[in-house]
């Protein structure tokens, strides 16, 4: 089998086209803003950018001008405020116009679902007595066959690119998260090509001493690339906390379009990759997020 | 500051006072997060928080800023994938009380937390429903939590993100959802709760140093007021202290 490890430059250059639908998952967690800030980078155009919650992630992609339209369920930056970048190009098409296509999570979840089961359509029990039903079009209702009940239903998504940032991974894409999942495993198996940004490169031996632990397996698995630190200001579980206070700050940040578009200068086309932003962030602030060490105790995998 | 408490700190108490111990309950961030932790701590020590991230019987060390704080997930009974979290436990009908709040809500708690003015050509876009509207659905019992004024009690809500009872009629009936609706409303003047005719908002308990004039003027409808009116319980200083603790850098108290 073939060794997939790629640079993030490698990656997103071979698997990130103009254009494309991408899903770059994690839920508070394992965020990849290493590939984003790469895809900005290179200037990708035209995206449509698939996020339960777009997170400050796509407000830089956004606010970067490569996102024609988000497809999400939650815009915030959590529990500080909104997404200035998300909210200037939907109020005032700044830096350009930008469509939404809005679901709730269930909505997003029961979509990713679909997409990686391979049906039309997921349904379920949301969207009754809520505006989302007469706003998307493409939520609709289905009478089930066997009870009569009427269900809401969403399409299933299917993006080109999912992008998936894990603890560790070996050559071949086997990819192993612990700590918050998200919908990761729906949007990588919902997906045609698949990047693994792993935290660490590990042996095969090191996952198949660990077999429950793979979300992902490595034969829907296109390219790796390592890159430590690159879910920054996002977290890694027993890797590095979250930067909370990046989150914090960013309010201040994001809320000037000078101010966004100098982060973005300066913090995203001001490096190189994702060595140079950590030396540009400093040593003291990685130490104090490194996480504390709390291991769980092993099982016994033998028969 | 009404006294030695703030009203966000009466908000919380009053909150954490509505949960049992063993429930279930679908914790959000902010005030309700505090809120849990507090009833934790006090007359509810097995309260089984779940975190929409997929944090099951979550213990936080620290205050959460987000809802997938890491803190969130060491020492939990679970940590499971969203298409748990929201097929299993929220459809799945595990769920005794569910918090939610939101830029507006209307007389039959409906709430808005999508937008401001016209959806396509949005006065103020906000964040939208993230799991709200499946918790307003699925969850057996919901405690609103805002702060109150004309505009956020207007006349008529902007977006319906998370439905409450719908109409007079209570549509929820003609939906058949498993959830019972919004049980108690909980803002910086009172504790409003629902009539079981007409399914609208009146006013159940008022905050001390408020006035039933002040509770009107913050209205836009005509509201009802309880003709067993009691005043809120202000927070004890145990409550006081815990909140204290839970949030020393008062990040959601402001």
């Amino acid at each position: 089998m073939k060794n997939k490890i790629l640079t993030m430059k490698e990656a997103v250059e071979q698997y990130v086209q103009d254009g494309d639908a991408i899903v770059i998952e994690g839920f508070t967690h394992l965020i990849c803003f290493a590939a984003g800030h790469e895809i900005i980078r290179q200037k990708k155009k035209d995206l449509v950018a698939c996020r339960l919650t777009p997170d400050l992630i796509y407000d830089q992609l956004i606010a970067a001008g490569c996102v024609r339209k988000v497809v999400f369920s939650w815009a915030g930056n959590p529990g500080i405020g909104p997404l200035y970048g998300l909210r200037r190009a939907v109020e005032n098409d700044y830096p350009r116009k930008v469509e939404i296509e809005e679901y709730t999570h269930f909505g997003m979840v029961a979509r990713f679902i679909a997409g990686a089961s391979k049906l039309p359509f997921m349904h379920l029990r949301t969207f009754s007595g809520s505006s989302l039903l007469q706003k998307n079009k493409n939520i609709k209702t289905i009478k089930c066959p066997y009870t009569d009940e009427v269900l809401t239903t969403v399409p299933a998504l299917n993006p080109e690119v999912a992008i998936i940032h894990v603890q560790r991974a070996d050559a071949l894409g086997n990819a192993q998260i612990w700590g918050l999942m998200g919908v990761q495993r729906e949007a990588a198996f919902a997906s045609q090509r698949i990047i693994i940004v792993a935290e660490e490169l590990v042996e095969k031996e090191v996952i198949r001493s660990d077999p429950n632990r793979t979300l992902i397996p490595g034969m829907i698995v296109n390219a790796v690339v390592v890159e430590p630190f690159g879910a920054h200001p996002s977290y890694a579980q027993g890797y590095y906390d979250r930067d909370n206070q990046f989150y914090v700050d960013w309010y201040q940040v994001s809320k000037n379009r000078e101010s966004m578009e100098r982060y973005i200068s300066d913090w995203i086309f001001g490096v190189s990759g994702r060595r140079e932003y950590q030396e540009k962030l400093g040593l003291d602030t990685i130490k104090k997020l490194n996480a504390k060490e709390q291991f769980s105790v092993p099982v016994n995998y033998g028969f | 500051m009404m006294g030695s408490y703030t009203s966000s700190e009466l908000m919380v108490a009053r909150a954490s006072r509505e949960l049992k111990d063993g429930e279930v309950v679908f914790v959000g961030i902010g005030l309700p997060n505090l809120a849990c932790n507090l009833a934790r701590r006090l007359q509810a020590p097995n309260l089984v928080l779940i975190y929409e991230s997929g944090a099951v019987g979550a213990v936080p060390s620290r205050l959460p800023l987000s809802i997938g704080d890491p803190c969130l997930v060491t020492d939990s009974i679970s940590v499971c994938s969203m298409v748990e979290v929201f097929n299993y436990y929220l459809q799945g009908g595990l769920i005794d009380v569910g918090f939610l709040g939101g830029a507006q809500v209307d007389r039959f708690g409906n709430i808005n937390s999508t937008v401001i003015g016209d959806y396509n050509h949005p006065k103020v876009r906000l964040p939208g429903s993230g799991g709200a509207c499946e918790i307003s659905t699925h969850a057996k019992k919901i405690i609103i939590i805002l702060k109150q004024n004309k505009k956020t009690f207007p006349e008529k809500i902007d977006f319906v993100t998370s439905p409450g009872f719908i109409n007079e009629q209570n549509q929820r009936n003609k939906y058949k959802m498993q959830g019972r609706g919004p049980d108690l409303v909980i803002t910086d003047f009172g504790v409003y709760r629902f009539s079981s005719e007409n399914y609208t908002m009146f006013l159940s308990e008022i905050h001390p140093g408020i006035s039933v004039e002040d509770v009107k003027e913050n209205v836009s409808w005509h509201i009802d007021i309880s003709p067993a009116l009691v005043s809120t319980n202000p927070p004890t200083k145990e409550e006081l202290k815990i909140i204290s603790e839970l949030d020393p850098e008062r990040i959601h108290l402001r």
